[in-house]
Order: structure tokens, then C-alpha cells, then sequence
């Protein structure tokens, strides 16, 4: 594995502890292994961006770290829990901790914005905090922008209504960290830079850390503090936006000028 | 196992998955939380969905069947039995049947579709992280709604095609409409309609599993989505003659009539 992470990165880890905490994550589908041996950190306060090729399990190591998939080997700690031990009450607590955001945005097209946004809620209702339920979902619409789409059916959102309205039902919850699964994917430049500034804002409003998985060089740089690789179903090189685009190593320049290209 | 043809392979560990997902079913279709809202208003989609399909066919099949019939039970000087033959027909078989093809096709398509499409594009996954168990909130609901529907839309499949008959009976042979329908009346045991409605809950059964399973386990893309509706037609059609041959034939033993 590649490193080039700089000592100040190092030096602000070493106090904190981490909020997700992967050590060598194998996950097979049949004969096809995907995931080889991931080890990865997210801190508090922190964006990772995972690049990786379309089919490189970039997806798959995202839902196994909420158990929408299971692991085969290694070990997965969010916020001090280990996630394949959890039972299914642990699980959903941890969960709420957990925002996702999904690649194709997965709302709920049978359902308004509204009913989308007070889904999660509805097992949930310790969440709200005692706050009126009404006001949560118009917040919550609010922060994204989109108070005039409540009554609207997913079916009339644009693209990136949608990323904005699934992006509110992730934040509902008020989640500690942040999964995003190529969040600007499928959106123009203009819309896709919106989302950026979204998550940007979202993140310093509620100090979430976020793990973000892209394709987008662009997103990449504007929201990383640090960069992991994936190549082979392994963890490849590792560092800062900077760092890795002046990599030396051809694998990752190749990375570079291939993904910048598209 | 180099000797056993693939298909073979595929088609047993289909079985296994779908018996797998069916048992998945009646674990949890009596624990709580229970989501009686989406329930309910499945069962009210599944009736709004189906009902003038299967009251035009039921009444359809009942015109036709009694100007097929009438000819041969003239001949015989038996016209006067016509309403027990027809009734006797309909409710036992042609209308638990006829009503639970039409179903299969248009119910079991269309949750195959739903949830297909759920899955592919990830709002199951989104449901279960929301802490929602959407095997509950998706599967659970729409196997009870058809279920609790199924028996209802063959009642109405019944009393419509009873119905046509009767307007042919009445044209042809100067039937009254109380006559018609005291005869039939009369003519039905318990034996006919017990058998009937309980083979209507299975039926329902059959349709609601088959197109949850299909669409629940749909592959990727538009093409898999289709594939699980057109599946889950096919599949729950089938099923539905293995479940009614039993069905009769268990009829059969108790009922010696
Ligand atoms: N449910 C599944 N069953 C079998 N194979 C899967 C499944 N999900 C993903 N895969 C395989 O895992 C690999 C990585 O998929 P994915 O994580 O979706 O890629 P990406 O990096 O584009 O998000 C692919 O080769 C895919 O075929
Ligand atoms: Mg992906």
C-alpha cells in the first residue's frame, strides 16, 4: 500500500479515536472475491473519499459497514460497536447514527417528499426529540433547500431534487456520520457542484464525518481531507487530493488521468 | 454432480429459496409490530385493481358456459337442472379458478414489478436502514392482503357469473330470477362452498408469495425487473393447478358426496 500521508494528518488522529474503524474486510460473492483485506479509519470531523473503479466493490464496502451486507472475515467498528455482532435492536440504533445516501437517491417512489421523509421516523420516534414531527420534515427540507416540494411525488423531482430530498430523509435522523454512495453521479456539473456545497454545508452545520465513495475528480478535491484507493479489491494508496495527484506511482497516475477523462 | 444438468441444479435451489422465503413469511406474519395501515390499503388495491376484471370475466364465462351447456341438457330433457349444473360448476371450480388466473396475472405482475423495482433501485435497502423490516412492511402486507382479497373477488366472480347464466336461462327458457336462484341455492352443499373458499385462501396465498419472491429477489437492471413480473405470472399460475389438484383431491376425502 501506497502512503503519503502527511504528519499533521497523523499528529490530529492520534488523539482522537475513530469514529468507523475497518480492519481487513474480506467479502466474497460465490467464487468472486471483491473485497481482498480493507483496512480503513474515518475520524470525527473528517471526509474520506473512496475512489475506485465502476465494480471494484466500492458499494458493496459501504452496506457492509451498516449490514445491508454481511461480512466474510475481518472487522467493522462504527462508534465503538462491532457491527457483525450487534443483535437487531443494536443494529437499528446504530443505524440512526449512520446516514445513507443512496447512488440512485432510492426514494420512495409510492410516497410524497413528506411520507419519504417521515419513513424514518416512524420507528424511530425517540429521534425526534420531542419536536413535532411536521416541523422536523419542513427543517429538514428546508436545509436542503426544497420547503416547496413537500407534496411533490418522487416521480417530479429532477435528478438532483432528488439526491437534495433523499439527502433531507438521510439528515431527519441527524446522523453523527455520513455515507455517501457517488452522490453527484448522473447529475450535471452545475447540479453535481450544488451537491458538493450541500454536503460541504451540511457537514459544517452539523459536524457530521462522512465516507464518500465517487467517481467525480472534482468532488473529490473539493470535499476530501484525505483519499483511499481501491484497486483490486484492495486499499491501494492513501493520502491527501494533493499528495496522490502528484503520486509518482503509475497505477495511480494512471488513476488520475483515467477517472479525470470521463 | 458433473452429470446433473445445470437446470436441474437451478431449478432445486429455486425451490429451496422460495420454500426458505414462504417459511420467512409465516415466522413473521403474526409477530408484532404488524403495519395494518399498508396492509389495508393493499387489500383496497388489490380489490380496485382487479375487481372489474374479474366481475367481467366471471359474468363472461357464465353467459358462455350456459349457451355451451344448454343445447346438450335439452337433448337429455335436463334444462330444468341447468342452475345446478352451472352452479355447482361455478362455485366449486370456474370461479375460485378463473378468478385466481386473472389475479396471478394482474396482481402477481404488479407486486412482482413494485418490489422488483424497490430492490433495484435500492429502496429496500433504504427502508432497512431506516429501521423499518421491509420484509414486514413490503412482503407481510401484500401476502395477507391477497389472502383476506382473494376469497371476496371470488365471490363476486361468482354471484356475476351466476348472474349471466341466469339472463341466458331466462331467455331461453323463461327462468324466473327467483327460480334460478333458489334452485342453486338449494342445490349447494357446505361441501361445495367450504372447499371453495378455503382453496381461494391458498390461492391468494399462492400469488402473494410467488410475486414477492420474484420481485424481492430481482436482478439488476430494467431487464430484471420485467423478468420478475413475467415470472411471478408464470410460476403462480402453475402453482395454482398443483395447489387446486390437491386441493380437490383433499376436498375429495372429506366430502363424499
Ligand atoms: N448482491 C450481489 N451478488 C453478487 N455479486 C455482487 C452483489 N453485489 C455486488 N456484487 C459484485 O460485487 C462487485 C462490486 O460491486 P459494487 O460494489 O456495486 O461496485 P461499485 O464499486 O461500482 O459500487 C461487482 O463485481 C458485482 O458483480
Ligand atoms: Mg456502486
Amino acid at each position: 500500500m501506497i502512503k503519503e500521508e502527511s504528519n499533521n494528518i497523523k499528529e490530529s488522529h492520534n488523539e482522537k479515536k475513530p469514529l468507523i474503524e475497518i480492519k481487513n474486510l474480506r467479502k466474497y460473492f460465490g467464487s468472486n472475491e471483491v473485497l481482498k483485506g480493507i483496512d480503513l479509519q474515518l475520524f470525527p470531523q473528517e471526509n474520506v473519499v473512496i475512489l475506485g473503479k465502476s465494480g471494484s466493490g466500492k458499494s458493496v464496502l459501504l452496506k457492509c459497514l451498516v449490514r445491508l451486507m454481511t461480512v466474510d472475515e475481518g472487522e467493522i467498528i462504527v462508534l465503538g460497536k462491532s457491527i457483525p455482532d450487534l443483535n437487531q435492536e443494536e443494529l437499528d440504533q446504530i443505524r440512526t447514527e449512520v446516514g445513507f445516501l443512496f447512488q440512485g437517491s432510492a426514494l420512495y417512489d409510492s410516497m410524497t417528499v413528506r411520507e419519504n421523509l417521515r419513513f424514518p421516523l416512524r420507528r424511530h420516534p425517540e429521534r425526534k426529540l420531542g419536536e413535532n414531527e411536521e416541523k422536523l420534515i419542513k427543517d429538514a427540507l428546508q436545509s436542503v433547500g426544497l420547503e416547496h416540494a413537500i407534496d411533490l411525488m418522487p416521480a417530479e423531482l429532477s435528478g438532483g431534487m432528488k439526491r437534495r430530498v433523499a439527502l433531507a430523509r438521510t439528515l431527519i435522523l441527524k446522523p453523527k456520520i455520513i455515507l455517501y454512495d457517488e452522490p453527484t453521479t448522473g447529475l450535471d456539473p452545475i447540479t453535481a457542484n450544488e451537491i458538493i456545497q450541500l454536503m460541504l454545508k451540511i457537514q459544517d452545520e452539523l459536524n457530521t464525518s462522512a465516507l464518500i465513495i465517487t467517481h467525480d475528480m472534482d468532488c473529490a478535491r473539493v470535499i476530501s481531507n484525505r483519499m483511499i484507493i481501491l484497486q483490486d479489491g484492495v486499499h491501494y494508496a492513501e493520502g491527501t487530493y494533493s499528495e496522490l495527484s502528484q503520486c509518482r506511482d503509475p497505477k495511480v497516475k494512471a488513476f488520475f488521468k483515467e477517472v479525470q477523462s470521463r | 454432480m458433473e452429470y446433473i444438468p445445470n437446470k436441474i441444479v437451478d431449478f432445486l435451489e429455486e425451490t429451496g429459496n422460495f420454500s426458505e422465503f414462504t417459511g420467512r413469511f409465516f415466522k413473521q406474519a403474526f409477530r408484532r409490530p404488524f403495519e395494518w395501515k399498508e396492509m389495508i390499503h393493499q387489500c383496497y388495491i388489490i380489490g380496485v385493481q382487479s375487481l372489474f376484471l374479474v366481475a367481467s370475466t366471471g359474468f363472461i364465462m357464465g353467459l358462455v358456459l350456459t349457451l355451451q351447456v344448454r343445447p346438450t341438457m335439452v337433448r337429455f330433457g335436463a334444462s330444468a337442472f341447468m342452475p345446478d349444473m352451472i352452479g355447482i360448476s361455478f362455485i366449486r371450480e370456474i370461479g375460485p379458478v378463473l378468478t385466481a388466473l386473472i389475479c396471478a396475472g394482474k396482481i402477481g405482475s404488479s407486486i412482482g414489478a413494485e418490489l422488483g423495482s424497490m430492490k433495484v433501485t435500492e429502496q429496500i435497502d433504504a427502508m432497512e436502514v431506516s429501521g423499518t423490516n421491509p420484509f414486514k412492511y413490503l412482503v407481510v402486507t401484500r401476502v395477507w392482503a391477497c389472502i383476506i382479497m382473494l376469497p371476496f373477488l371470488v365471490i363476486a366472480a361468482d354471484v356475476v357469473g351466476l348472474f349471466g347464466s341466469y339472463l341466458i336461462e331466462n331467455m331461453k327458457g323463461e327462468v324466473t330470477f327467483e327460480l334460478y336462484f333458489n334452485r342453486v341455492f338449494e342445490v349447494l352443499l357446505i361441501g361445495d362452498v367450504v372447499p371453495a373458499t378455503v382453496k381461494s385462501f391458498f390461492f391468494g396465498l399462492v400469488i402473494g408469495i410467488v410475486g414477492c419472491y420474484k420481485g424481492y429477489n430481482s436482478e439488476k437492471g430494467t431487464e430484471g425487473v420485467g423478468r420478475a413480473a413475467n415470472t411471478a405470472v408464470v410460476v403462480a399460475s402453475l402453482l395454482l393447478f398443483v395447489v387446486d389438484f390437491f386441493a380437490v383431491l383433499i376436498a375429495d376425502i372429506f366430502y363424499v358426496i
